[in-house]
């Protein structure tokens, strides 16, 4: 076997341990049976217990040696560590942490089995490497340890003897020594969290080198060899040893890191700086952390990115799971890359997880950043106002929260708001569209005038309109508000709501067809009399189907009553009327078109009227028949003209006053009769005319006329009272039909114009 | 308040999908595939405008009797699907808005993360499974 390097703390571990089995004393040989005992309270599997006594040679010579016995023992710490057990490990494998057995009868051995698997013990978890100082957060689990601790008490009691162990030092194991040890925050700090893991520590083949580099850090404790009080307390030298390791392994490592056993060296040293409150981390272990930041990143402020912490974290072969998880816990900011502080907690946390403590769900309070080495208490439980305090910046990541949330809004903020507008204008909106739309119809009825009376009508409903709108905006924003959306979104969705509300006075207009359909038959009347243009419309219409059906019903009629002055006329009829082209049915026959002058005009009269007074009737008889058929072709023409335009009208009249004039003709008996019934045909049809004043007034002149009418008329009387009569009944047919129909052309035209004016509305709708 | 929460990659293989009621996980996970088709054909539809224009939040994908899915579509083409029960009338738009937003989050923490390979299933991430826990739980 080669020699073997031990450490002083392997030294007198191993000699103790020796000195136990040399039950006989012999100083050199153990006894098997003693260390069968031992290897079997190592726990370790008899496979490799086996192993283990081949490889140290036992096998070869058949008994212990010390030798042999110092070497088993590193085999059994080899293996405890988890490394595969070779003849080179022994030496090779630094920084080995003492090998571990189990309580056994002898006190001795409880005491070792006790202060090195105490915490162990308290975990109860691993057989890994050392338990150190989760146990010692935990009071409670100190009286597990009380009983193990017993023994060590004695040995708490040579400890002040030791130089190492300061009062504060005493066993971190003892329960009490623990208490004082939370409880002195700030003063042991530097050995407080070395101490527990320090009966696990002592194998650093570089111990002794470090040790006295150590004692420069350590001013109060030398690195002992007090080897006499080494089996006793094997805390204490441990504890110093590892008092001693600490930067000596930071400085160990630091060159060992490239060779694979950096990496126990690594884990060992995290073992042992781990935490007293628990989360605390020490002075040498931030000055070890800030050591490695700098490997990394020179400069102490900077960051480390995400992929140089992975690489360096990965080394400490922990389970990526549990990596990241340290990373989310660590990386305060989200940013990707660590802090000083930052990294300084991510370290303290592999450390604590490789010495096994589990991982906690926040972030500890003493490992906030900026918030290292808090002086607080080991109470955990303030790490939720850390972590809220610190929870500022973590909004700050959330404000990156992705897309365009104005747009996120407002969409809603629509949907929303038209149904708060909806919630809030369903009265408003009913009430005026219907009113609107009752000034439509009514502007529809009397529209086409244009007239005075109309254009206000006009206006109103404009103007009502606008008020909903602004109504509804108002109301609108008074919702907005009280939703609490932004001003902006209220803004930018006024218009939508505008619109929507107009939509919805839209839709109510397009339902007031429906409520207004009641109130139509008001209107009924009115096209009678109301427009001048419907007026017109009925009196053209009365007159086109009349004079077409007054000419088929009074054809027969209307031969007989004026052959004579129809016949004449009636070539030359024609040809004034064909040249209208306006009357189709004056051509179908000659003897309509003295019905349809008689039907049509009284302008005719008037002139005729005039013209009576004027001229001879008996010049004018031949001519008149000539001038009345072309007079009232021209005036159904007219007449028809005026329907389409109101303003026409007066034009009619006078076109028909010129007409009339140019013609020159006097007033003949026979239409000066036709013309009375004609003159109250047409009072009938037309009782309420204002827009034709003048015609009411031609028709009063034309009425005062008529006493010199009737010397003309004669013979005709009866013929033609009958033709009247004849043409009266289906005037008035006519009048009921054509009622009818004005009455379901206004009803199309109401609608056509709200679904022009719904049209309008979801026009801007349609950019959307 | 949700019922099943996915998170779906953008080549459309799930990256996280996880349901409150841990039985007839398979409905859910039916019903999240077959929304795919139609965060795509959304995402089509407003394609011609640019990825800038485009909304995140596609809001509700389809509804059926018992659940309605909504969608949720980040730049990088990584889809949330949420699905809710239609019981909870009380959800509002806006909060299945706040729970995408949170989801939104809580996924680029879980990118940050130097040992979390991007296409990876997200199981490492505790405070993503938190924040997913404690969405569904509102449920119940």
């Amino acid at each position: 076997m080669e020699g073997l390097t031990l450490s002083d703390a392997e030294q007198k571990y191993y000699s103790d341990l020796f000195s136990y089995c040399d039950i006989e004393s012999t100083k050199k040989v153990v006894v098997n049976g003693r260390v069968l005992e031992l290897f079997r309270a190592a726990q370790l599997p008899n496979d490799v217990v086996l192993q283990i006594m081949e490889l140290c040679g036992a096998t070869r010579l058949g008994y212990f040696g010390r030798s042999q016995f110092y070497i088993a023992l590193k085999l059994v710490a080899v293996a405890q560590s988890g490394f595969p057990l070779r003849v080179e490990s022994i030496n090779t494998v630094k920084d080995l942490p003492l090998p571990r057995f189990v309580a056994s009868k002898n006190e001795q051995e409880s005491r070792h089995a006790a202060s090195y698997s105490s915490d162990s013990e308290n975990q109860g978890s691993y057989s890994g490497v050392i338990p150190p100082p989760p146990g010692r957060g935990q009071v409670k689990k100190g009286s597990v340890s009380h009983d193990t601790v017993q023994p060590r008490t004695s040995a708490d009691a040579q400890e002040p003897a030791s130089p190492v162990v300061s009062p504060q030092q005493s066993p971190p194991t003892s329960p009490h020594t623990w208490r004082k040890h939370s409880r002195h925050p700030s003063g042991g700090n530097s050995e407080r969290p070395l101490a527990g893991p320090g009966p696990f520590w002592s194998p650093f083949g570089e111990a002794q080198s470090g040790s006295s580099a150590g004692d420069a850090v350590w001013s109060g404790h030398s690195p002992p060899p007090p080897q006499e009080n080494w089996v006793s307390f094997a805390d204490t030298p441990p504890t110093s040893t590892l008092l001693t390791m600490h930067p000596a392994s930071v400085q160990d490592q630091t060159t060992v890191r490239t060779v694979a056993s950096a990496t126990t060296a690594i884990e060992i040293r995290r073992q042992s700086s781990s935490y007293d409150d628990p989360w605390k981390i020490t002075d040498e272990q931030r000055q070890y952390y800030v050591n490695q930041f700098k490997t990394i990143q020179p400069d102490l402020n900077g960051f480390i990115p995400g992929s140089a912490a992975k690489e360096f974290f990965t080394k400490s072969k922990l389970p990526i799971l549990e990596l990241s998880h340290i990373w989310e816990l660590s990386d305060f900011d989200k940013d990707g890359a660590l802090t000083l502080d930052e990294f300084c907690a991510a370290f303290h946390l592999v450390v604590a997880r490789k010495n096994g403590y589990d991982l906690p769900e926040k972030l500890p309070e003493s490992l906030m950043p900026k918030l290292i080495d808090l002086e607080d208490s080991a109470d955990v439980g303030d790490q939720p106002g850390e972590v809220g305090y610190s929870g500022s910046p973590a909004e700050a990541p959330p404000s990156k929260s992705p897309s365009m949330p104005s747009l996120n809004q407002t969409w809603p903020e629509l949907n929303q708001s038209s149904e708060d507008t909806a919630i809030v204008h369903p009265v408003p909106i009913r009430m005026t569209p219907s009113k609107i739309h009752m000034q439509e119809m009514e502007l529809k009825r009397t529209g086409s005038d244009h007239t005075n009376p109309t254009s206000p009508l006009l206006v109103k409903p404009s103007d009502l309109s606008e008020e909903n709108k602004i109504n509804s905006s108002v109301k609108f924003a008074s919702g907005n508000t009280v939703d609490g959306y932004s001003s902006s979104d209220s803004f930018t969705s006024d218009p939508e709501q505008i619109g929507s509300n107009v939509t919805r006075q839209r839709s109510h207009s397009g339902t007031s067809p429906d409520n207004t359909a009641p109130p139509p038959p008001p209107p009924r009347p009115q096209p009678s009399h109301s427009r001048s243009s419907s007026l017109d419309m009925n009196r053209t219409f009365t007159v086109t189907t009349g004079q077409q059906q007054a000419g088929v019903v009074a054809h027969p009629p209307a031969v007989p009553p004026r052959p004579q002055p129809s016949q004449a006329p009636g070539p030359a009829v024609h040809r004034p009327v064909d040249a209208d082209g306006l009357i189709t049915h004056t051509s179908t026959s000659p003897q309509q078109i003295p019905e349809q002058p008689n039907f049509a005009d009284f302008s005719q009269f008037e002139v005729f009227a005039a013209s009576n007074v004027n001229e001879e009737q008996d010049d004018e008889a031949e001519k008149h028949p000539e001038v009345l058929p072309a007079e009232k072709a021209s005036d159904p023409a007219n007449s028809l003209r005026v329907a389409k335009a109101d303003s026409k009208t007066e034009e009619k009249t006078a076109a028909s006053a010129p007409t009339n004039v140019s013609k020159g003709t006097a007033p003949l008996a026979p239409p000066p009769k036709p013309v009375r019934r004609r003159l109250k045909s047409e009072d009938e049809l037309r009782p309420e005319v204002d827009e034709h004043t003048q015609k009411t007034g031609v028709l009063a002149a034309v009425l005062a006329s008529q006493p010199s009418i009737p010397r003309s008329v004669g013979k005709d009387k009866k013929a033609i009272q009958a033709s009247i009569r004849r043409n009266k009944e289906t005037n008035t047919v006519l009048a009921r039909l054509n009622s009818e129909l004005q009455q379901q052309l206004k009803d199309v035209l109401e609608e056509r114009i709200s679904l022009e004016v719904q049209l309008e509305q979801l026009r801007p709708f349609s950019h959307l | 308040m949700a019922v099943c929460i996915a998170v779906i990659a953008k080549e459309n293989y799930p990256l996280y999908i996880r349901s409150s009621p841990t039985e007839n996980e398979l409905k859910f996970h039916y019903m999240v595939h077959t929304s795919l088709d139609v965060v795509d054909e959304k995402i089509s539809a407003m394609g011609k405008a640019l990825v800038d224009q485009r909304e995140l939040y596609l809001g509700l994908l389809y509804p059926t009797e018992d659940y309605k899915v909504y969608g949720y579509v980040t730049n990088s083409k990584v889809k949330f699907v949420m699905v809710v029960d239609s019981s909870n009338t009380a959800l509002r738009d806006n909060e299945i808005r706040s729970m995408f937003r949170k989801l939104h989050n809580s996924y680029t923490d879980v990118m940050c993360n130097p040992f979390y390979n991007p296409g990876d299933r997200i199981q490492s991430s505790r405070a993503f499974d938190n924040m997913v826990t404690s969405m569904m739980i509102q449920v119940c």
